[in-house]
């Protein structure tokens, strides 16, 4: 298998704070790496270098000619129907039936000519999700894509990422801080601590993937202890336990 | 109706809310449409001002009553003095609006879109802008005199501000994160300003030509009160020398409509441009 992204050396500086120390990351092909830390510790900001939005970074960046971002919010054009949004900057001669194409297999058939701010905030990701897919990605960046869906629409989603990726196996990197999104959907995790990567496992729980499952309890407790989460404390397995 | 045990109101000490008696439909007062009782208003208005004409409290000279307007008005058009002052004075908006909306919203580009414009254009129009429009009428007579040019030009000026002030605004205020799809989804310039900055400005340009009609109008009248020959401005000068309240009332109702017609296109203008925004 060949190398999706090769990153060596990565540093970022943002007024004299060192958010990115000489991150080194290496995605083969296919893989589905999920990049958990905390809130501002530069995932999101390796995940900008990696799309290419970002000319202030230093090291060594290889990633391939054909990406796509999913970003939190589902960023659609509101001024321009959704097939419109799908095809965005799309420079195909058929590229109005691939986009019918991908919004059918979001399950978005039938919205084509739909105004973005009708949707619901479930299928604006998905409408997301199929501009993402369109351009037939090598690598495909995920940044919290979830994250302000609802908890039942957010299984769906999970579903529907895995369903996709597995048809077109893209390489994947999923920046998320929800340890058990990340358990369910990678088959490696990162975890991107002060600055450098301090934890790279793979995830080697047996699908179908269940929370109650005894390797995905382990690799949680492990990954949440990097992450300084004490389960212990704070409720977070009893949630009965009121803190005084 | 049952009413709540009083001893539970007692003990916990809770507010009743006003909510509605169920299925109470005796005593229902009869109404009439909000619509009429807004309109009666109005009626009442214009009776008393009739009245107060007819009696004699208010003088021809000071205001004419509202029938004496009302045949004025038609006098009015049935000699065309009316219709050929309205061309006059529509043709003199029409191009102040047909100049001036294109110049403001060029410039804004510009400035929106490059630093270079940016430095160039927008710290000479803000600084600009805080001078009265109509404070530069006579400087304008001294470069193209009294002409027709000079008002259209007035007009031009007062339009272009406007505009561009809104649309500056709002190519500033784009969502920075449908810039940044623009580039995740590698658009090209020209196609990132058509696609994502022009539509992504085009509410804030409307908001300009909105404000852009209602200055045109106001800078009409006053261009044309001074040194004109023809228009509706014209004719209310000339009616004041003559005591002619009730032209004079003609035109304003005239102006009136005019204005309330041009901001009506201007709506229907944003209804159909801006279909894509929730709740049009």
């Amino acid at each position: 298998m060949s190398a999706a992204v090769l990153a060596r050396g990565v540093r970022r500086t943002f007024a004299g704070r060192e958010v990115l120390r000489g991150l080194d990351v290496e995605l083969a092909d296919g893989d589905f790496v999920a990049l958990l830390g905390r809130s501002g510790s530069g995932k999101s900001t390796f995940l900008r270098a990696l799309a290419g939005l970002d000319r202030g970074v230093e090291g060594e960046l290889l990633v391939p000619s054909r990406r796509s971002v999913v970003f939190q919010d589902a960023r659609l054009l509101p001024w321009a129907s959704v097939l419109d949004n799908v095809v965005l900057g799309l420079r195909r001669r058929d590229a109005l039936a691939q986009g019918r194409a991908a919004l059918a297999e979001v399950g978005l058939a039938g919205h084509e000519d739909d105004w973005p701010k009708t949707l619901s905030g479930g299928e604006a990701q998905r409408a997301a999700l199929a501009r993402a897919l369109v351009r037939e990605p090598q690598l495909l960046l995920l940044d919290e894509p979830f994250g302000a869906l609802d908890a039942l629409t957010r299984i769906r989603m999970h579903a529907l990422v895995q369903q996709l990726c597995g048809r077109y196996h893209p390489a994947v990197l999923l920046v998320t801080h929800d340890v058990d999104e990340a358990l369910l959907l990678a088959d490696r995790v990162l975890v991107l601590s002060d600055g450098v990567i301090s934890l790279d496992a793979p995830v080697d729980v047996p699908s179908p993937r269940l929370r109650a499952d005894r390797q995905f309890i382990h690799l949680r407790s492990r990954l949440l202890a990097e992450l300084g989460v004490d389960e212990t404390a704070e409720g977070a397995h009893d949630p009965l336990v009121v803190r005084a | 109706m049952t009413l709540l045990d009083a001893r539970v109101v007692e003990h916990h000490d809770l507010e009743r809310l006003p909510t509605r008696a169920v299925a109470d439909t005796t005593v229902r007062r009869r109404q009439f449409p909000r619509g009429l009782e807004r309109l009666a208003g109005v009626v009442l208005l214009f009776a008393i001002w009739e009245l107060a004409a007819r009696v004699g409290w208010l003088s021809p000279k000071v205001l004419a009553g509202p029938s004496t307007v009302l045949t004025a008005g038609v006098d009015m058009v049935r000699d065309g003095t009316l219709g050929t002052a309205l061309w006059a004075s529509v043709q003199r908006v029409f191009w102040g609006l047909g100049l001036g909306i294109p110049i403001g919203a060029a410039l804004a580009l510009v400035a929106g879109l490059s630093r270079t414009g940016d430095d160039m254009i927008d710290a000479n129009v803000q600084m600009l802008r805080f001078v009265p429009i109509i404070g530069l009428q006579p400087l304008l007579i001294l470069w193209i005199g009294i002409g027709e040019t000079a008002k259209i030009s007035l007009i031009v000026l007062g339009v272009a501000f406007p505009v561009y002030v809104n649309t500056y605004a709002a190519i500033r205020s784009l969502d920075p994160g449908h810039l940044q799809l623009a580039d995740v989804v590698g658009l090209g310039r020209w196609s990132r300003i058509r696609r994502v900055i022009l539509p992504g400005a085009l509410p804030g340009f409307l908001v300009g030509v909105r404000m852009a009609t209602a200055v045109a109008w106001l800078l009409l009248v006053f261009a044309e009160q001074i040194n004109a020959r023809s228009g509706l401005g014209y004719l209310m000068i000339r009616a004041q020398t003559f005591f002619q309240s009730d032209v004079i009332v003609v035109c304003l109702v005239v102006y009136a409509v005019l204005g309330l017609l041009s901001d009506g296109l201007v709506r229907l203008l944003e209804r159909t441009l801006l279909r894509w925004q929730p709740g049009r």
